[in-house]
């Protein structure tokens, strides 16, 4: 094949890309662009088809329907040694029989670059690891090997690197350690990173974009703040975070907003905020965004009025309540713990109140539990 | 490995208690030491024997002497039977070897019709009675108008050994990660480079097992060798004919120096992979 698609760069456009095995779809006519010098994350549950996309950027898997270009370079069947693509891998895939220097050096060595020994040396700087250049992958820990994994593919400087759920096998304590240097090491050299995870916490810590991917197709696509605070669908608002979903009817509109009525209660909120396409849809609001008094007490902004609070979990930052409505839904709230107590009580009867301009509004269609059975600690797809 | 409990500071105990305990501490112990001694008791024969200044027969103790170790060739045609079995266990070493890998990779690794019953065949020769191989080689040895001998031998061994080859490296391959080959397409390497740089380093302690299995099959295989070696004279079948009018201590000092080669082999194998680990 030709030797121009190891020198392209450019943006990475995926183009009505279908993969079938047999009769399941792993990813069903996906369309996406990732632009260059991004860190792009692909958010999804085991079993989405985040993987099997990434894959298929690396050449690992070919596409049954679409195209992959990087830049103006056509790369869809490209085979891997022939794209400037490369991977970290789940469970990093170091060589065990070479050291660690070798290991870097492998693919400076396969492109036949000259100064090995001094990008070696550099990447193995950059990575903080220096002093291990002459053990044995086996013989690290795995926070060290999945540095040394990071520092094989970024040695190459591609186009492109893909991280296939790089912290997986971490605990929580070096995943966040890790999340930040990434980042770091990203601006630093200044690739682009396209970031495979079922973690929302990880990919928000770290990624510019988040393609939420469900059933082998986006959910939603856009910057860690805009999907938390105005997701599209049920799944994206619960997948990431958690959300109140309460079902509600469109009454009609006053200026710029949508006037809503919730079991009898009305509320109002921004236009352009609603994803519903008739009068039916459901009124999302995250728990952080609720405010509760007690019943007399003034409030602001929309009200909810007849709950009354059903438990209450101290977990020290913040108190977590659950109100229970009049009409059988149980709503999550989350207050400060500014004054260093929690201010209720079981029992108490109580007003939620919240600025119109928090909620959110989703097709009153929509699957109100999508993305919350998922547990997103479970070990991910292969 | 074992932790002494400090029996001083316990000062009361009955006796009976106290042997129990010992039995319970040192069971495993003294059932190693059985079964090592029932394992290793022949090649001790052999070992001694092999300094027994025996004369014709190799049956009697009757003094010790370095002369069958200074001059191993000292019986007749012993040394023209070994170099024989050598010649054949490398011949057919190196096919076998090279032949099973070959298989050992495409069951292992690729999907193809007949796959299935290509790994239950390979099973067959090792299952099959080697009286039964031998006999049905020499007939058709004989249907094909090839005299028994040499290269007939080579061909039978060949035969049997490479199933032997391919179970082993084909475990090998299954532990192998694919992940590993993946990230070294990943990192440039064609597939031709990914199989020299990365899947045959990782393989090869498998082959090496392998080809050292058949060598040790074909050395001292006699029936199938019996059936097909025509005038041939292997150790085994030296072994085996003089066996009648008595072994010559040179066979024992054969058998000694194999022994401790293998055992050489073996011993250099782990040093080389604790090295590796370290």
């Amino acid at each position: 094949m030709s030797n121009d698609a190891i020198s392209a760069r450019g943006d990475l456009r995926l183009t009505r890309i279908t993969k079938s095995y047999g009769d399941f779809t792993a990813v069903d006519d996906l369309t996406l662009t990732i632009p260059k010098g991004s860190f792009f994350a692909l958010l999804g549950p085991s079993g989405c088809g985040k993987t099997t996309t990434l894959r298929m950027v690396a050449g690992l898997e070919e596409p049954t329907v679409g195209s992959i270009h990087l830049g103006d370079t056509d790369i869809t069947t490209t085979r891997p040694y022939q794209r400037p693509i490369n991977t970290v891998f789940q469970n990093y895939a170091l060589f065990p029989h070479l050291s660690i220097f070798e290991n870097i050096a492998f693919g400076l060595r396969r492109r036949g670059i000259k100064d090995v020994k001094e990008q070696v040396d550099k990447v193995l700087n950059l990575v903080e690891l220096p002093h291990l250049a002459e053990r044995k992958p086996t013989q690290l820990s795995g926070g060290q090997q999945q540095r040394i994994a990071l520092a094989r593919a970024i040695v190459n400087r591609p186009a492109l690197l893909l991280l296939d759920e790089p912290l997986g096998a971490l605990d929580l304590k070096l995943r966040r350690q890790m999340q930040i240097e990434l980042k770091w090491i990203q601006r630093e050299v200044g690739l682009t990173f396209v970031h495979v995870t079922h973690d929302q916490e990880e990919a928000m810590t770290m990624a510019d974009t988040i393609a939420v991917m469900n059933e082998g197709r986006i959910e939603q696509m856009g910057s860690p703040a805009d999907l938390y605070d105005d997701p599209e669908t049920a799944f994206v608002a619960n997948f990431l975070g958690q959300s109140n979903l309460i079902k509600g009817k469109i009454e009609g509109t006053d200026g710029d907003n949508l006037v809503i009525d919730l079991f009898g209660q009305k509320i109002s909120m921004p236009k352009k905020r609603s994803h519903a396409v008739d009068s039916s849809m459901y009124a999302g609001i995250r728990p952080e965004k609720f405010r509760i008094s007690l019943v007399g007490t003034p409030t602001r902004g929309n009200t909810l009025t007849g709950g009354h609070i059903e438990d209450v979990s101290y977990i020290g930052v913040s108190t977590q309540y659950v109100v229970a409505m009049p009409w059988g839904q149980e709503l999550m709230v989350f207050e400060q713990n500014d004054d260093g107590v929690a201010p209720f009580d079981k029992g108490d009867e109580v007003v939620i109140s919240w600025e119109p301009t928090f909620t959110f509004g989703l097709r009153g269609d929509e699957d109100v539990g999508a993305g919350t059975e998922v547990n997103p600690e479970e070990p991910t797809e292969e | 490995m074992s932790h002494k409990v400090k029996d001083a500071t316990i000062p009361t105990i009955p006796t009976k208690a106290r042997i129990s305990r010992w039995f319970g501490r040192n069971m495993l112990r003294i059932y190693m030491i059985f079964g090592f001694t029932y394992l290793f008791i022949p090649v001790a024969y052999t070992f001694i024997f092999s300094f027994n200044d025996s004369g014709k027969s190799n049956l009697i103790w009757k003094g010790f002497t370095l002369s069958n170790w200074q001059n191993p060739c000292g019986a007749p045609e012993v040394c023209n039977a070994l170099g024989n079995s050598i010649k054949i266990g490398v011949l057919a070493t190196t096919f076998a070897t090279i032949l099973g890998t070959m298989i050992a990779f495409a069951i292992g690794r690729y999907q193809f019709k007949g796959r299935s019953s290509s790994n239950l065949l390979i099973f067959l020769p090792m299952a099959t009675p080697e009286i039964v191989l031998g006999a049905s080689l020499l007939s058709l040895f004989l249907v094909f108008k090839i005299n028994p001998g040499f290269w007939p031998t080579v061909i039978a061994h060949v035969m049997f050994c490479t199933s032997f080859v391919v179970v082993t490296v084909k475990a090998r391959i299954a532990s192998l990660d694919p992940r590993l080959e993946q990230a070294a397409m990943d990192l440039y390497a064609n597939e031709l480079e990914t199989f020299r740089r990365v899947t045959l380093p990782l393989v090869a302690p498998g082959i090496a097992g392998a080809a050292l299995l058949a060598f040790s099959l074909s050395f001292d295989d006699f029936i199938i060798t019996n059936f097909n070696s025509g005038t041939l004279i292997t150790f085994p079948k030296f072994v085996y004919v003089s066996a009648a009018r008595g072994i010559p201590a040179q066979a024992n000092v054969i058998g000694s120096s194999m022994f401790f080669l293998a055992l050489a082999i073996v011993i250099a194998g782990q040093l080389v992979n604790r090295k590796k680990a370290r």
